[in-house]
């Protein structure tokens, strides 16, 4: 959505070693800080040893700084995917390239995806151009209800995207954890108890341990669950689907969850809210693509944010590896309803922080990503215009202060194709 | 929101929607008459449709795109009798006796129309029993419709027409068949019948499909095709025998019906219109050759994501490309997508259709023409605004052959009309009022004009605004 300015990179640029961070200011535009703030006119940025200084209209530019003047632009931090799958697959149906889960593996809870993700693959590229700096990578699952361990990761094009592994634990317990169990709710939820609680029993002899419903590396991942040392993203649609989630806390009281989808959300609001637990949600759903989701709404975000629930925008199962670009698009949305008679949306303001701080804030992290207060990690993009909106390009990203390239396949093929026809040679020649 | 073309297989391991294909029960086509057969009582499952009451109504003082690249700032549009009767600028004179309705800040534009859908055929709930768009128990399938797949409680088709401003939409098989089956088009009226939904004289069309998919699903149970020259053998061997129906039906001794045949001879007879799902260009190109071997038109590449690299033949053989804006990379034959595809085509003069196959984009065709639009901005293409409404409106009209009723504003045409509550290409723009056929079936300041199906009567949600 978001497109770069046009800009002629060689191959060998893009196998360049990074920049390294330097000391940035980024002066006159229009700053977004990102914690639901409105934004400021005629700010300044500054960013120092990859990291955010200051963000305001009374901040001294250093005699040392490189200035970026984005006069008529927006400056921003970087979008932060709350929930995806991005660089764990570069084509999806080629199974050799998807490494969302693993059905034949003999593990589950312990699957880790930092091993997985791949800082080359050409959705990262395309999405750090269109302006999305970090996300939640999550796996799905095999034949468990849990997934295993997912991480925040940014998308730099340095070899390293990890931000935080073992970042949190990944289990379905709706629809589809009701068939991961073999085929009921019922099911789903005794082998999530059964499993957590053979974990316990793990903990206390690690050496006799033996289970017929895992190995011990599931049940030593199940470990920080349990004790809410780490979260626990739950994949739930149904309003009865996630009164049976907030009612585990009754057997595992420190389980630090977080819900993932929460399609029917809004129906039970008062109780999330009343729950603290965060939801990362899909914007835009408002079908019943099955009957957990009989009652979805693009007002369910909205809804929930009335109520007092902690709540961002994640896109699980939706084109979840490849277009967290959609990310700007449906939070635009989201501020569309506000002129939607009996919608409820979120303002933009508030939009903009549920593609920033919000998700940072619900994975534990807000004190290092997702806004321009100081002393959060450099990830700033500079915009031509209103961020949300369709028309508006990304002109330049930094992540961790370091300004990346922008440029990918995609734009390469954009611009051997500008003329289709060949000229002197075949196009193959053409680059 | 899964993706309908595929994204199932990876995780299943199994197809089951959309484009991609699962088995299905054979549908059976009991036409007592056929649109084709001379002699018959008339048409087979004629359309019952009728345009509900409407009034006089006049907008005025808002920025109309007619469909055909024209934009009026402060215009005035007058329907009435469910017919366009005038558009243009301030000027325009305004008729007594009409309902006027204040337009300024909002926008118009014709009913927006949907050349690629599975409303219906893969409705939401998308439970197995809804399965109903690939008859994937043979290849060769140009014998099933489409329409006697689709359910006209779909709560997709409310959303289309509540979010997406969508009034005409045609509802394709999916892509597991070479020869995938007849088309519908519908008006997006709710019935009780889909013959209620069917737009009077619209031509049929035949969806065909190239590519990963034909060959995955029968090359996986070890079935012609498995390979890519498999498929093309075997459509020319159908268009073969197809080519000898033709001429045996004009002659002396008519064959026995046969409602595989009579689809292709009319393709061949230019009555039904060629759909074709194909992804690359090496392969777009195949086609076009083999549409001269046999003497037939393609009318539009659908899901056409490299269209951009033979723009030019594109252009030369006046196929219409029916397009995502940007998705890419969820398959093989996906991976070169660009997001300037449109703009590229437009630029080469060749004719560009932005679809959805999906029911969340169907709801937002307006923002992902934006989209398109704003990417070949960005690389120096020129485009007007009232050129993009036009890939979503006169576009695919012209691809389904109803542009001489619907798809721009233009005197006599059908009152299929949109007001929306900003300018469509912004992210910020919603339908505020939509007619079709003069009638007004969605106003969103009033909930009793919004349509809620069967099945989502009596439901939490009933009646929401979605």
């Amino acid at each position: 959505m978001k497109r770069f300015v046009t800009t002629f990179v060689s191959t060998l640029a893009l196998m360049a070693v990074p920049a390294a961070a330097e000391t940035i200011a980024i002066t006159g535009g229009k700053v977004v800080v990102g914690d639901g703030s409105a934004p400021m006119d005629g700010a300044t940025v500054v960013i120092r040893d990859g990291r955010v200084v200051a963000a305001g209209t009374n901040v001294a530019v250093p005699a040392d700084a490189r200035r970026i003047d984005a006069s008529g632009k927006w400056v921003t931090p970087g979008v932060f995917a709350g929930f995806s799958r991005i660089g764990l697959v570069e084509v999806g149906a080629v199974r050799s390239t998807n490494d969302t889960n693993a059905a034949d593996s003999v593990f589950s809870a312990a699957l880790d995806v930092q091993y997985a993700v791949n800082p080359f693959a050409a959705p990262v590229a395309v999405n750090r151009a269109a302006g999305v700096t970090r996300a939640v990578v999550s796996p799905s699952t095999g034949k468990s209800i849990f997934g295993g361990y997912g991480a925040i990761v940014d998308l730099g094009e340095d070899s390293n995207p990890i931000t935080k592994a073992k970042a949190f634990q990944f289990v379905e317990l709706g629809e589809t954890g009701h068939r991961r169990a073999g085929g009921s709710r019922a099911a789903a939820h005794i082998l999530f108890r059964a499993m957590l609680n053979e974990a316990r029993t793990y903990s206390r002899n690690p050496s006799l341990f033996d289970s017929d419903l895992m190995k011990a590396s599931d049940a030593k991942a199940l470990l920080p669950v349990i004790n809410g040392s780490t979260r626990l993203l739950v994949h739930v649609e149904s309003a009865n689907d996630i009164l049976k989630v907030l009612d585990l806390r009754k057997d595992f009281p420190s389980l630090k969850l977080v819900l993932v989808g929460a399609n029917e959300g809004w129906r039970v609001a008062n109780e999330i809210a009343a729950a603290k637990v965060p939801v990362l949600a899909s914007a835009l759903s408002d079908l019943p693509y099955s009957f957990e989701d009989l009652s979805a709404t693009q007002s369910n975000i909205g809804r929930m944010k009335q109520a007092g629930v902690n709540v961002a925008i994640g896109m699980i199962n939706d084109r979840d590896a490849h277009q967290l670009r959609y990310s700007m698009q449906y939070a635009g949305n989201l501020v569309a309803l506000n002129k939607v008679p009996r919608a409820t949306g979120l303002s933009w303001d508030e939009a903009f922080a549920a593609i920033s701080s919000k998700p940072a804030e619900i994975m534990g992290m807000g004190d290092q990503l997702g806004s321009l207060k100081a002393g959060r990690k450099g990830d700033v993009v500079i915009w031509t215009g209103d961020p949300l909106e369709l028309s508006t390009q990304v002109e330049s990203v930094f992540i961790d202060g370091v300004e990346q390239s922008l440029s990918n396949r995609q734009e390469r093929l954009r611009e051997r194709y500008r003329n289709p026809t060949p000229g002197a040679l075949p196009k193959a020649y053409d680059r | 929101m899964e993706l309908k073309d595929l994204l199932a297989v990876v995780a299943a391991g199994a197809l089951v929607t959309g484009c991609a294909a699962t088995a299905a029960e054979t549908e059976t086509a009991s036409a007592s008459a056929s649109s084709s057969s001379k002699g018959s009582a008339g048409p087979a499952f004629p359309s019952t449709y009728k345009a509900y009451a409407s009034d006089n109504i006049v907008i005025t003082g808002a920025t109309i795109f007619d469909g055909e690249g024209q934009r009026f700032d402060n215009g005035v549009i007058f329907m009435s009798a469910g017919k366009i009767v005038s558009v243009g600028g301030p000027d325009t004179v305004i008729p007594t006796d009409s309902t006027i309705i204040d337009g300024t800040g909002k926008y118009v534009t014709p009913g927006i129309i949907d050349v690629h859908s599975h409303l219906g055929d893969y409705p939401t709930p998308s439970v197995a029993a809804h399965s109903d768009g690939n008859e994937a128990t043979s290849p060769v399938t140009p014998e099933v419709w489409a329409e006697h797949s689709v359910w006209p409680q779909d709560p997709g088709f409310s959303r289309a027409m509540a979010n997406g401003g969508i009034t005409s939409l045609q509802i394709l098989p999916g892509s597991a068949n070479l020869f995938g089956g007849r088309s519908v088009t519908l008006k997006n009226v709710p019935a009780r019948t889909v013959q209620a939904m069917k737009f009077l004289g619209a031509p049929y069309g035949m969806k065909m499909a190239c590519g990963e998919n034909p060959k995955r699903v029968y090359g996986g149970r070890n079935r012609k095709p498995s390979t890519r020259m498999g498929s093309l053998s075997l459509t020319r061997q159908t268009w073969i025998n197809a080519q000898e129906y033709q001429k045996k039906r004009k002659g002396a001794k008519p064959p026995k019906r046969d409602l595989a045949m009579e689809t292709l001879a009319g393709v061949l007879d230019g009555d039904i219109l060629v759909h074709n799902h194909c992804y690359r260009a090496d392969e777009l190109n195949q086609i076009i050759d083999m549409s001269k071997e046999f003497g037939y038109k393609v009318t539009a590449f659908h899901h056409a994501v490299e269209s951009y690299k033979i723009a030019d033949i594109l252009a030369k053989e006046e196929i219409c490309s029916a397009i995502w804006a940007d998705w890419w990379g969820f398959k093989m034959e996906a991976y070169d997508a660009i997001p300037e595809n449109a703009a590229l085509l437009q630029q080469a003069g060749a004719c560009v259709i932005i679809h959805s196959d999906d029911e969340n984009q169907i709801q937002r065709l307006n923002q992902e023409a934006s989209k398109a639009l704003a990417d070949g901005r960005a690389m120096g293409i020129e485009i007007t605004d009232a050129q993009a409404i036009q890939w979503i409106t006169y576009n695919p009209a012209k691809a389904m052959g109803i542009a001489d009723q619907t798809g721009s504003l233009k005197p006599g045409k059908m009152a299929d009309v949109v007001l929306w509550n900003d300018n469509p290409l912004s992210v910020y723009s919603r339908p505020e009022k939509v007619w079709i056929d003069g009638a007004m079936l969605f106003d969103a300041n009033d909930a009793s004009r919004r349509p809620v199906s069967d099945f989502e009567l009596g439901q939490p949600g009933e009646g929401d605004v979605k």
